[in-house]
Formats: C-alpha cells, sequence, structure tokens
C-alpha cells in the first residue's frame, strides 16, 4: 500500500499536521499575545503570516489552531465510527427484526439533512465547547458508514469460518469480535480518516457560523473572526487564507490516501491512471 | 402476462414499502421538532413570551400566546395532550410568530425567502450536475488521458476545499478588489420590487457570483462520481460488443456507457434537489442573499426559536419527498430493482 505515491504524500501531510497539533503549541508562540505596534499587518519577517486587526500573529494562531481543529475532528471521527459500528455490525450480523429496528434507524438518519439538524441542536445547547460540538458532530454523522458496516457485516456472517465456528459452539458475541470485526478493519479505518476529515470541515462551519465558543482557536473560528471584523472587505486576505488552506491541505490528504487505496483494491481504476495508460501505449507501440 | 403482472405487484410493492419508510421519518421529523424544544433546560415558551413582550413593549395577545405554548410547550398540560395541540396548529400551517420580526408569522417570512432560495440553488444545482456529469464520461471515458489527468486532481483538490472559504476568497477578489460584483444582497434596494427589467438585472447582477461559486465548488463531486463509474463501465462486454458493431463512438460512449454508469449520480441529483430547499445555507449567509438559509441564520443569532422551529420542519420535509421522487424515478430507471423488489 506505501508502493503508491498517493498514499505516501496523503499520509505524509497527514503526518505533519498531527505532530504540528500535538507540538505546535510549545514552539508556535503565544497566539493570543496582542502586539498593539502590529495592527492588520500584511506578512513581514516579523509576522511570516501578518496579523490580525487585534495585532495577533495569524502563524501563531494558525498553529494553534491545528490543535483545536483536530481535537474536534479526532473526536467526532471516534464518536461517530463508535456508533457506526455499534448500530451497522449487529445489524448486518444478526438479521430479522434487529435489522429491521437498526436499518430503519440509519436510514432515517441517513435522508435527514445533517447541517441544519445540528444547528437547531447547537441554538439550543448552552455552551458549546470543542467536546459539546465533536460530540454533536459525531452523533449526526455516522449513517454512512453504518450502512456500509451493514453490508459487510452481512456478508460475512454468513461465509464458511463464520459458519463453521458457530457450528463448534461460540457465542455470538466472540463471533462478532474475533471473526467478523478484524475482517472489518480496513472498511472502519477508512471511515475513520472520513470521519475525522467530515469532522475538521463541520467544525469549521459550525464555527463560522458562528455556533461554537469563539473563546477556543481553532481554523474555524480563525475564519469566522475574520468574517465577523469584515476581514474581506477590508482586504485582510492574510487572516483568513491560511486556515481555509490548511483544511483543503488535510481534506487532499485525506483524499489522496482513499484514492491510493482504492486503486490497490480496484484494478480498474489502477488500469485507468496516466502513468499507466503512458506505460501500455508505449508497450503497444513498440 | 403472469410475468408482467409480477413485475407490476413486486414494483407496488417496492414504492410501497418505501412510501411508507418516507412517512414514518416525516412522522420521525415532527416528532423530533415537537420535542427539541422540551428536551432542552429551561422553558422556551416562557423565554419566547418575555422576549416578545420586551421587543414590541407591549402585551403579548392571548391567541399568540396559545399558538406558541401549542408549538413550544404549555408547562400546564401533559405530553399528549401537548402533542395533539402541536398537531393541530401545524396541520392550520401555523408555525407560530417570529419573536424578531414581532407580529409577523413565521409562515410569512419563509414563503418570502423561498422563491429566493429555489431560483438560487435550483439553478446552480442543475448546472453544477450538467457540468460534472459531463466532463465526468469524458474524463472517464478517456481516462488517464491528458484531459483526466489535469481535471481530476484538480477536482479531487476543490471538493477538500471548504465552500465557504471560497465564496469569502471570490467575494474578496470578484466583489472587493475587481469591484464586478456587489458586496451583499439579492437585489438593488433602491429599485421597487416587481417585474421591471431594471429589478430584474439588478436580481442577476447581485446572483451572478452566489451562483457561480456553488456551480465552482459542487461540480468536482459530480465529475469524480461520473469519472469513476465510466472508468468501470468502459470495460463492460456490451460496451465492447457496441464498439464491436461498428458504432460510433459518441454513440457508445453516451448512449451505452454513460447511461448506464449515470444510475448512482442520479440518485445524487435527485437527493441535491431535495436539498435545495436549505443547501445554500452558507452561499446565503457569505453573500447576505435573502433566502431561507440566511432566515435560518439570522434566527439562530438572535434565538428566535419559532423560526428555527419553522425553517428546519420546511427543510427537513423537502428533503424526504425529495428522495421518495428519487425513489420512484429509479424503479422506472433500473429494471434491476424492479425484478428484485
Amino acid at each position: 500500500m506505501l508502493k503508491s505515491w498517493k498514499v505516501r504524500i496523503g499520509l505524509s501531510i497527514l503526518t505533519f499536521f498531527v505532530l504540528l497539533a500535538v507540538f505546535g503549541p510549545v514552539v508556535g508562540g503565544d497566539p493570543r499575545a496582542n502586539d498593539i505596534q502590529a495592527i492588520s499587518q500584511a506578512p513581514s519577517f516579523q509576522h511570516l503570516f501578518g496579523t490580525t486587526q487585534f495585532g495577533q500573529d495569524v502563524l501563531a494562531q494558525t498553529i494553534a489552531g491545528a490543535r483545536g481543529s483536530m481535537l474536534v475532528g479526532i473526536l467526532a471521527a471516534v464518536i461517530g465510527t463508535l456508533i457506526a459500528i455499534l448500530v451497522g455490525v449487529p445489524a448486518g450480523y444478526f438479521g430479522g427484526a434487529v435489522d429491521n429496528g437498526l436499518n430503519f434507524l440509519t436510514n432515517l438518519f441517513l435522508v435527514m439533512p445533517v447541517l441544519p439538524l445540528i444547528l437547531i441542536v447547537a441554538g439550543y445547547v448552552q455552551g458549546t465547547g470543542p467536546f459539546v460540538i465533536a460530540l454533536i458532530i459525531g452523533l449526526f454523522g455516522w449513517s454512512g458508514g453504518a450502512r456500509t458496516l451493514r453490508a459487510q457485516a452481512l456478508s460475512l456472517s454468513s461465509r464458511d469460518f463464520v459458519l463453521a465456528m458457530r457450528m463448534v459452539g461460540e457465542p455470538h458475541r466472540r463471533l462478532i469480535f474475533c471473526e467478523v470485526l478484524p475482517h472489518l478493519t480496513g472498511w472502519i479505518s477508512a471511515m475513520f480518516l472520513h470521519g475525522m476529515i467530515g469532522g475538521v470541515m463541520a467544525e469549521a462551519g459550525l464555527a463560522f457560523l458562528g455556533i461554537t465558543d469563539s473563546g477556543s482557536i481553532s481554523w474555524g473560528t480563525m475564519i469566522q473572526a475574520a468574517q465577523q471584523q469584515s476581514a474581506v472587505l477590508r482586504g485582510l486576505w492574510w487572516w483568513f487564507v491560511p486556515p481555509g488552506l490548511c483544511i483543503a491541505l488535510i481534506g487532499t490528504a485525506a483524499t489522496l490516501v482513499n484514492f491510493g487505496v482504492d486503486e490497490v483494491s480496484n484494478p480498474k481504476l489502477r488500469m485507468a491512471r496516466r502513468s499507466v495508460v503512458v506505460r501500455t501505449r508505449k508497450v503497444a507501440e513498440a | 402476462m403472469l410475468t408482467v403482472l409480477t413485475v407490476l405487484t413486486v414494483r407496488w410493492a417496492f414504492l410501497a414499502r418505501r412510501l411508507g419508510f418516507y412517512l414514518a421519518a416525516a412522522a420521525a421529523a415532527i416528532g423530533l421538532n415537537f420535542l427539541l424544544p422540551r428536551l432542552m433546560p429551561g422553558d422556551p415558551s416562557s423565554a419566547i413570551v418575555e422576549e416578545l413582550e420586551r421587543v414590541s413593549g407591549q402585551q403579548v395577545p392571548a391567541e399568540t400566546l396559545l399558538s406558541i405554548r401549542a408549538i413550544f410547550g404549555n408547562p400546564h398540560a401533559n405530553l399528549a395532550q401537548q402533542f395533539a395541540d402541536y398537531l393541530r396548529q401545524l396541520s392550520h400551517g401555523d408555525l407560530g410568530v417570529s419573536v424578531v420580526n414581532f407580529p409577523v408569522p413565521v409562515a410569512d417570512l419563509v414563503w418570502q425567502a423561498l422563491p429566493w432560495t429555489l431560483l438560487l440553488v435550483g439553478t446552480t444545482t442543475v448546472t453544477a450536475f450538467a457540468i460534472g456529469t459531463l466532463l465526468g464520461v469524458v474524463a472517464g471515458w478517456k481516462a488517464g488521458s491528458r484531459l483526466d489527468a489535469i481535471l481530476t486532481p484538480f477536482t479531487t483538490f476543490l471538493s477538500s476545499v471548504p465552500y465557504f472559504w471560497v465564496a469569502l476568497l471570490a467575494l474578496w477578489v470578484f466583489g472587493f478588489v475587481l469591484g464586478w460584483t456587489p458586496l451583499s444582497g439579492g437585489y438593488d434596494a433602491d429599485l421597487p420590487q416587481g417585474f421591471s427589467l431594471a429589478y430584474a438585472g439588478s436580481v442577476l447582477h447581485h446572483g451572478v457570483l452566489p451562483a457561480a461559486t456553488i456551480v465552482f465548488s459542487a461540480f468536482g463531486g459530480w465529475l469524480l462520481g461520473m469519472r469513476n463509474m465510466t472508468v468501470t463501465t468502459v470495460r463492460e462486454d456490451y460496451v465492447l460488443l457496441a464498439q464491436a458493431k461498428g458504432l460510433s463512438p459518441r454513440r457508445v460512449m453516451f448512449r451505452y456507457a454513460a447511461r448506464n454508469a449515470m444510475l448512482p449520480s442520479f440518485t445524487g441529483f435527485a437527493m441535491a434537489l431535495g436539498g435545495v430547499v436549505g443547501g445554500a445555507l452558507l452561499t446565503e449567509i457569505v453573500f447576505s442573499y435573502p433566502g431561507i438559509g440566511y432566515l435560518l441564520y439570522e434566527a439562530l443569532q438572535k434565538r428566535d426559536y419559532p423560526m428555527m422551529q419553522g425553517v428546519f420542519l420546511l427543510i427537513t420535509l423537502a428533503v424526504l419527498l425529495a428522495n421518495l421522487v428519487a425513489d420512484l424515478a429509479y424503479v422506472l430507471l433500473d429494471p434491476r430493482i424492479r425484478a428484485r423488489g
């Protein structure tokens, strides 16, 4: 899998941002320090990414924002993936009435418009720190994953090795955890990655809508602060460009990883890569 | 004769099941709308009444009080009684009174905002789907060609960029730096509203940039999906057969490969149409466009609960309806669904 350059580049970018989120705030300087000498300044040697209208260093904020955004993204992904496993796997494995109930639940969450729903819930909940936001995002973002896991568990549950173990007399609990789940790790990790990116994007969207507590620093709250202070109308582009670019980079990295994995598992897509096409054409012409 | 009959009954059984699901989902949405304000700490209906009296400076009329309590919970009634009141209120099309725009009913404000959203998001959704799908077919048909090698990575990057950020950037470049488009709003406020040429022109002028940003960030998703489906379809036997028969490449590409590759995209498209009502939330906020999304945003900022509830109900029902239509269309388009039931 690491042979694919897409997977390699994607994973390196993701690793970089994870490291930035963990160690960044140690080296990044104080994101809240106000430098009154430098207000709304364009990028310079003193402030590589420029300063906000409050004289805060945009670079330091972007680094601190990595932690805020990644924290919400990872938490939301953990919650969403867990629910997806808890709903999807039993539905596919047991079938029958269990499946009917759980599948109805999944379909319900699948068709509900998620963003307005999150907005409404967040509107009622008072005090929305990163944990509450991650919880809300995870609670409403598990249905797609549950559907995939259900289909996979359904096909696994009737395979020979599961049936054999069942005839040996193993309890369902053990069959699910020791026979079915290990075969789903690939799906689950892809789902987790997807959920993390979705979480980062959703957090940014919610922060932009002014839902999240503006005291915490994340890429979303940075863009929201810029929007609130009409940075666009005053030409302070360095305020909102870096955080958005970071989100785009992480999203691209995750898509690259997914593409690479797809190409490894689906030969038809691998055949469609330009390098392969050019190579084949050369061979054919020779 | 018998087979025709079986196909028909299977189809009806499938449709009836889907219809049942959507009815249940609609019931769940209405139930959620009913329960949410009642589950939250505090008593929203008293808060709303207080807010109304503060805004208007007068006592709330008795019938408004009844309507608010029906929708947001009457502290003196039990839950079953409350739910009955709530349903009666909804069946009259009464969504309550907006707190911020007292005493305008929520339903009126929603009807005012709806055409703006439908016009902006409806046209852009169709445009983005058409462009993306067409380019996707071409890219997937000649997978690995130069066009594919440029378009596909570019749209991959595009689909990972947060939409509102693109919109902000566009607003800054075209609205602020170049000054080509207005910075906010949906029409020129100085012109009288109506069917005049000048007014239509101002609506168009205000709508171009929001529309362009939506198309720009949405077509990539359609392109990627369609491209990958086409790549997979191109290698099917019936495509090879069509080519062997000597049909023109264009005919094989569109009538054979694309038609089959399009099924998943088509379902997505029908669902996207349902999302039209609530879909352009972020667009409308960035450009201060007077549609449903902006209404919801304003309601949220000012804690206008009746408005939030009403808009959410409308958005959800629209999505459910579109999903139902998507299912119906799918039955017509894909014979395999009919066979399977």
